[in-house]
Parts: C-alpha cells; sequence; structure tokens
C-alpha cells in the first residue's frame, strides 16, 4: 500500500485528537484524546520502519526495527502518564465534585 | 589710583546687596545712610580718577579683572577701559546719582522701612548696572551693564506693584528695550564673527585699518545699523519710544535718574564710543541723525499737549536725546556728550523740581489743577525756572551752548536739519514756559486741602535742587564755542582722544547767525508761551489737531493695532494648540496603553484550554514559516511528494 495512506490516515488521527484536547469539556475526554494523538505517531513510526525495513536490512542483518523499538517507549510513556493524569482528577473531582475543565480557572487568580 | 576703578562699581552693588538683603531688618535712617553713601563714595573716586585721568599726558587704561569668557579664539575678559569718556560719565552718573538718592530718602520717606530699603536696593543696582556700561572695555561688558539697567528701569518703574497700570507700564519698557537689544546682540554676533574680539581697541582697529579687517562697507553699516536699533530702544527713539511717557508711573526721583540723567544716555554713550564704526559707514550716520530730528520734532509736538506734568517732561526727555542723536548723526560726537551732560543737570533737576511739585500739591500731577506756587514754593520755583531757561537754549545757561554746537554741527550738514532743529527749539521753549506758567504763574487752581497743605519741601529735597541749578547754571562754560571764543571748548578738548575732533564750525559770521537765530527763537517762544499761559491757562480737552497731539498721535494705539492684536491672537492659538493637539498626543498614547492593556489582560482567563490552543496555534505557525522559509537546505514542498516510495507487503 502506497505509504500516502499511511501518512494521511496519522494526520488525521492526530488532528481529531487535537481537536479534542481544544474544544472537550470531560477531563477523561481531554486524555482519551491525548492518547489518540500518541498513538497516531505510534502507527506512522512503525509504517516508515515496514517501508525502510528491506532497504536497511540489505546493508545491516537484524537492522531496520529502530522505529518498532520506540513505539514501545512512547506505550510506556502513555502508560505512566495516564496514571498519573488520572489520580489528578481523582483529586480534582474529590475538592470541586466535577471534572469540568472550565469550572477549574483557578490559575486566573 | 586709576587701578581702584573696579571699586566704583562694587561699592553700590555693595550697597544693592546690604539694602536688598537686610531690608526687613534696617531702618529708613540707616538705609538711606547705605544707600547715599556708597554712591557719595563712589563719587568721590570718580573725582580722584578725573583728577588723574586730566593730566595732559594721560593714555587710556584697561583695568583687567578676571576672564570672562574663554572659548576657542574668543577671548572676552572683564576689564574695566578709564578714558576721558569713561570718566566723564563716570562723574554724571555718580553725581547726579548722589544727589537723587539724597532726595529720595526724603521724597520716599512715607514708604514702610522694607519697601523703603527695596527701594534704594533696585536703585544701587542700577548705578552698578549703568557704571558697568560705561566703564566696560568691551561690548559684552557693556551689554551686561545695558540689560541691567533694562531691568532695573523695570523694577523701579513698577515699583508700587500693587497697581495693575504701573505693571503694564514697566512691562512695556522691558519688553521694548528688549527689542532693541536683539538688534544690539546680533551686532555682537556680527563683530565676533568677521573680527574674532568685542575688545574696542581690537574691533576699531580693525575697521579702522586697511581693508576695515576685512569687513565691507555694508558689513560695518549693518553692524551699526543693529547697534543703532539697540540704542533706539534704550534711549527711547522712534520707533521704540512709546515706553518711556509710560514710564513716568515710577517715583518721580526714578523718573529723574533712570529716564533723564542716565539709563536713556546709554545709547548716546554707546555710539559715542563706536564713533570709529559709525565715521566709516555715511548711510547709517544719515538714519542717526534723521530719526533723532524726527524723534525730537514729534515728541515736543506731543509735549505741547500734555497736562500731566511728568508727561510733558518725558516727551521733553524724548525730544532732547534726538537732539542728541542729531548730534551724532552729523559727527559731532563732542557735542552730544556735552548735551548729555548738559541735559542730566537740567532735566534732572526740571524732574526733581516737579517731584517737590507733586509732593507739596499731595501727589496732585494735573498742571489744571496748580498754578499760582510761586509764592508758596520759592526754593522749587526758582530752581525749576532756571531749569527751563536752560533747556529751552537761553545763553548763558548751560543749554545754550550745546544745544548750539549741535545745530551748527548739523548746519555744516544741511540747512534743513538747522530749520528743523530751530523750530524744534522753538517748541521746546514753547511748552517748557507753558508748564513753568501753568504751574508757578496765575492763580491758583487746586482744591482748598490742597492749598493748605502746600508747603516748601525740606532740605533733603531742595539742596539736591539748587546744586543741580547751579550745575545747570555754569555747566555750559566748558564747551565754549570757537566763534565766542577761541580754543576754550575745554570739553571737546578733553574728549578729543577719545571721540575725534568736533567738527569745525562755519566760521565766524554765520556762526553768530546761527546763534542769535536759536537764541531769538528760544526767547520768543519763552515769552510767548509765559505771557499766554499765565493768563489763559488751557483747563479743557484740547480739539482738533491739538487732541491728535494730546493723543500722542495715536502711536500707541496704532502699535496695538498692528503688533500688540496680533500676537496676542497667536498666543491664543497657540495656547489652544498646546492645549489641544500637542497635550491630546500625549494624553492619547497614554490612553492607548490603558486601552491595550486591558485588552491584553482578557487573554489571563485561567482557562487551561485557552492556553492549550494558544500553543497549538504557535507551533503551527512555526511549522509553517519553517515550511517556506526553512533555516537550512531545500525548500520543503518538495519532500512529501519525494516519498513516493511503496511499502513491501
Amino acid at each position: 500500500m502506497p505509504i500516502n495512506y499511511y501518512i494521511f490516515l496519522s494526520v488525521a488521527l492526530f488532528c481529531i485528537g487535537v481537536a479534542g484536547v481544544l474544544t472537550r469539556r470531560n477531563a477523561i475526554i481531554i486524555f482519551m484524546c491525548i492518547e489518540l494523538m500518541l498513538n497516531s505517531v505510534n502507527l506512522l513510526l512503525v509504517a516508515f520502519s515496514k517501508m525502510h525495513w528491506h532497504a536497511m536490512a540489505a546493508t545491516n542483518p537484524g537492522a531496520g526495527a529502530n522505529a518498532q523499538l520506540f513505539v514501545f517507549f512512547i506505550m510506556i510513556v502513555a502508560a505512566a502518564e495516564v496514571s498519573v493524569g488520572l489520580a489528578i482528577i481523582v483529586m480534582m473531582y474529590r475538592n470541586t465534585h466535577s471534572i469540568d475543565v472550565n469550572f477549574l480557572n483557578r490559575l486566573k487568580h | 589710583m586709576v587701578n581702584l576703578v573696579w571699586l566704583i562699581p562694587v561699592l553700590p552693588l555693595a550697597g544693592f546687596l546690604l539694602t536688598g538683603l537686610f531690608r526687613n531688618y534696617l531702618s529708613k535712617g540707616l538705609t538711606g545712610v547705605i544707600g547715599c553713601g556708597t554712591v557719595l563714595a563712589a563719587f568721590v573716586l570718580s573725582v580722584l580718577i578725573f583728577g588723574e585721568v586730566r593730566q595732559p599726558d594721560f593714555m587710556p587704561v584697561i583695568v583687567n579683572l578676571f576672564d570672562f569668557i574663554s572659548v576657542g579664539t574668543l577671548h572676552i575678559a572683564f576689564s574695566f577701559q578709564v578714558d576721558q569718556l569713561s570718566v566723564l560719565f563716570l562723574l554724571i552718573i555718580t553725581g547726579v546719582g548722589f544727589l537723587i538718592h539724597l532726595y529720595s530718602t526724603s521724597y520716599m520717606h512715607e514708604e514702610a522701612a522694607p519697601h523703603f530699603a527695596r527701594y534704594f536696593s533696585y536703585l544701587n543696582l542700577f548705578v552698578f548696572s549703568m557704571l558697568l556700561l560705561v566703564l566696560g572695555s568691551n561690548f559684552v561688558i557693556l551689554f551686561i551693564g545695558w540689560e541691567g539697567v533694562g531691568l532695573c528701569s523695570y523694577l523701579l518703574i513698577g515699583y508700587w506693584f500693587k497697581n495693575m497700570d504701573y505693571d503694564a507700564a514697566a512691562i512695556k519698557a522691558f519688553v521694548m528695550n528688549r527689542i532693541g537689544d536683539l538688534g544690539f546682540l546680533i551686532a555682537i554676533f556680527m563683530m565676533i564673527s568677521k573680527f574674532g574680539s568685542v575688545d574696542f581697541e581690537t574691533v576699531f582697529g580693525a575697521a579702522a585699518g586697511g581693508a576695515h579687517g576685512g569687513a565691507s562697507v555694508g558689513y560695518l553699516t549693518a553692524i551699526t545699523m543693529l547697534l543703532f536699533v539697540g540704542a533706539t530702544g534704550k534711549s527711547a527713539q522712534i520707533p521704540l519710544y512709546t515706553w518711556l511717557p509710560d514710564a513716568m508711573a515710577g517715583p518721580t526721583p526714578v523718573s529723574a535718574l533712570i529716564h533723564a540723567a542716565t539709563m536713556v544716555t546709554a545709547g548716546i554713550y554707546m555710539i559715542a564710543r563706536s564713533h570709529v564704526l559709525y565715521d566709516l559707514t555715511p548711510v547709517t550716520q544719515h538714519v542717526v541723525a534723521v530719526i533723532g530730528l524726527a524723534t525730537a520734532l514729534l515728541a515736543a509736538s506731543i509735549a505741547l499737549k500734555q497736562n500731566d506734568i511728568k508727561k510733558v517732561l518725558a516727551y521733553s526727555t524724548v525730544s532732547q536725546l534726538g537732539y542728541m542723536f542729531l548730534g551724532l548723526g552729523v559727527g559731532a560726537y563732542a557735542g552730544a556728550v556735552f548735551h548729555v551732560m548738559t541735559h542730566a543737570f537740567f532735566k534732572a533737576l526740571l524732574f526733581l523740581g516737579a517731584g517737590s511739585v507733586i509732593h507739596a500739591m499731595g501727589g496732585e500731577q494735573d498742571m489744571r489743577k496748580m498754578g499760582g506756587l510761586a509764592a508758596r514754593l520759592p526754593v522749587t520755583r526758582w530752581t525749576m525756572w532756571v531749569g527751563c531757561v536752560a533747556i529751552a537754549g537761553i545763553p548763558p545757561f548751560s543749554g545754550f551752548f550745546s544745544k548750539d554746537e549741535i545745530l551748527s554741527a548739523a548746519y555744516a550738514v544741511s540747512p534743513v536739519y538747522y530749520v528743523v532743529g530751530v523750530f524744534t527749539a522753538l517748541l521746546t521753549a514753547f511748552y517748557m514756559f507753558r508748564l513753568y506758567a501753568e504751574t508757578f504763574m496765575g492763580g491758583f487752581r487746586g482744591t482748598h486741602e490742597q492749598e493748605h497743605h502746600l508747603h516748601e519741601s525740606p532740605a533733603a529735597m531742595t539742596a539736591p535742587l539748587i546744586i543741580l541749578a547751579l550745575l545747570a547754571i555754569v555747566g555750559g562754560f566748558v564747551g565754549i564755542p570757537d566763534a565766542i571764543k577761541p580754543d576754550a571748548h575745554l570739553l571737546g578738548k578733553f574728549l578729543e582722544p577719545v571721540v575725534g575732533a568736533s567738527p569745525k564750525g562755519e566760521g565766524g559770521g554765520i556762526e553768530w547767525v546761527l546763534m542769535g537765530v536759536s537764541v531769538a527763537v528760544a526767547l520768543i517762544g519763552a515769552f510767548w508761551a509765559a505771557a499766554r499761559f499765565s493768563r489763559r491757562p488751557e483747563l479743557g480737552e484740547a480739539t482738533g489737531f491739538g487732541k491728535v497731539l494730546a493723543n500722542k498721535w495715536y502711536v500707541d494705539e496704532f502699535y496695538n493695532a498692528v503688533i500688540v492684536r496680533p500676537l496676542d491672537l497667536l498666543a491664543q492659538f497657540l495656547v489652544f494648540f498646546d492645549k489641544n493637539i500637542v497635550d491630546g498626543i500625549v494624553n492619547g498614547v497614554g490612553s492607548l496603553v490603558r486601552y491595550g492593556s486591558r485588552q491584553l489582560r482578557l487573554l489571563q482567563s485561567g482557562q487551561v484550554g485557552g492556553y492549550v490552543l494558544l500553543m497549538v496555534l504557535g507551533i503551527l505557525v512555526l511549522f509553517l514559516v519553517e515550511l517556506f522559509h526553512p533555516g537550512g537546505t531545500s525548500s520543503a514542498p518538495a519532500i512529501v511528494p519525494s516519498l513516493g516510495g511503496k511499502l513491501p507487503h
């Protein structure tokens, strides 16, 4: 399949994620959109890795999997970030009984 | 002794400081002693220095005090020049000045002590400035004194500052002086530019030398004309003379000292001092003579119809100053200075006498309410009679000799000058004896209380009158013309090293005719006026042509309409401009900043979502910029299509 399809899909997913972060009010939905952005990047990395696999393996056997390994790093970071973020959301709810981000404008003061 | 000349101005300066700074603590008696004492001491010193200068082999001395301005190649020293001209003026200033100070102690005795001291501090400051003016050895020191006397004139005219009219008169005097000073300053700048110095010796030497030191005759004409503009302002000639009659708002001794004997003669001193330049520029000389003559005639005509005794004397001063400028314009520099001296005597006498009359009348200055004062004020009456005879130019009193010298020199240049001058002399005699007749002769026309109050003035006032009268009688004998007695013109010979030789008269016969005509004219004017006005004094308002004269030829109204009103409108426009436009812009910037900051503050909403949006937008902009104007190598739109590779399955 032409690489363009993968690029377009990844970009579309990323943009949907950005739009979601900017416009949604529910904090958990915002987290889901952040995950969406990260995973779109993962998709793109894997696609490019596959594209260049045979070209790179010809010169150096065992090479070409760099990007796929990087994807694992991204997933780990995403998992850690989600755990911390959800903890914050729980504390938020405990204090204000709401997870509406528009309600939380304490930075203004 | 000559080296002590610096002491002469310093003494009145000390008097100024003492009476000025301690005016709240000094008694009137002590103030009078300090004020008069400093000027008397200066007079004594002047006499001693005069004794030295009189020696036949005296050379002008320059006493250097300190370096005043030293910039690049321009060096202006604060130094005094002692020569015949300056020592003559020293004697006049300190001598007549002392008499007027003495007179003032009695005339101003009704003032409260601090104001009395203020008066004397101003007077002493004036004497100091005038002495600086005549002693300076370069134009800059002269100018310092020039400005100083202008300032003191303002201070003293506006001495009774609570009266707004007097304040206006003081401002008028100062502003008109200033206009003249502009001309003077430009002349100084031109001198520095061409001759590189303002010292009298350097400038006159360069101008007199070959090629006039690099200046063309046109350039010198410009300098001398501008100096003359300064003189018209200071010495009240056309067109800057209207301040002097208004200056009568000041106390009468001030009018005597400043506006008769000394300050107004500063212009004549300056031109006499610069005679070298004027001799080289006949155009300016003609201008000086014509303006002097015109002023003399104009002022004499106005004096004919004035009813305030001081105003008559004021216009008389303007007229006599015109004579002095006529003398300068025809080259009779010694004659003009001679007239300065005699005029100082009889005009100060006349003003002080008028002050005595006003004092006796309890403040009344309108001659129509006087009359018949001869019996009650004998000393004043006789001294003023002497003054009137002297100013009319009737021999053997002093005015005859000085006026005749100017007139015969004028005849030598142009008979027209002589004829106009003689006509003005007729007018002079006429209005002076009109003054005398309306004041002292006839019946008393004042009120009963005034009549009770009439008394001769105290000794402090009559003594100066007597001394000045004696001087007015004998003062002319230092300038006997050659036609009467050859080689007897002591003053001319005394001043010759400084102002050059006096022009030779026409010679025997014509001179006698000229003298005879002017004397006859003066006698006719005097007797006619005395006879007419002692019997029928002018009591009503003037009519017809007389009204034009009484209203001073409407010159003040003309100046108001042509100069003052437009300037006023300009000032109003500028006020509007400054308040609304300039301030508007400045305030506008301020309110713009406040509006902008108010709008920017809305960014800080506290909404994290908004912040993230701005972040994303910023990154987008950066990417776009990088895409189309990359920092590195090739341009971007080519990158994406180049990845046209296919993915293997």
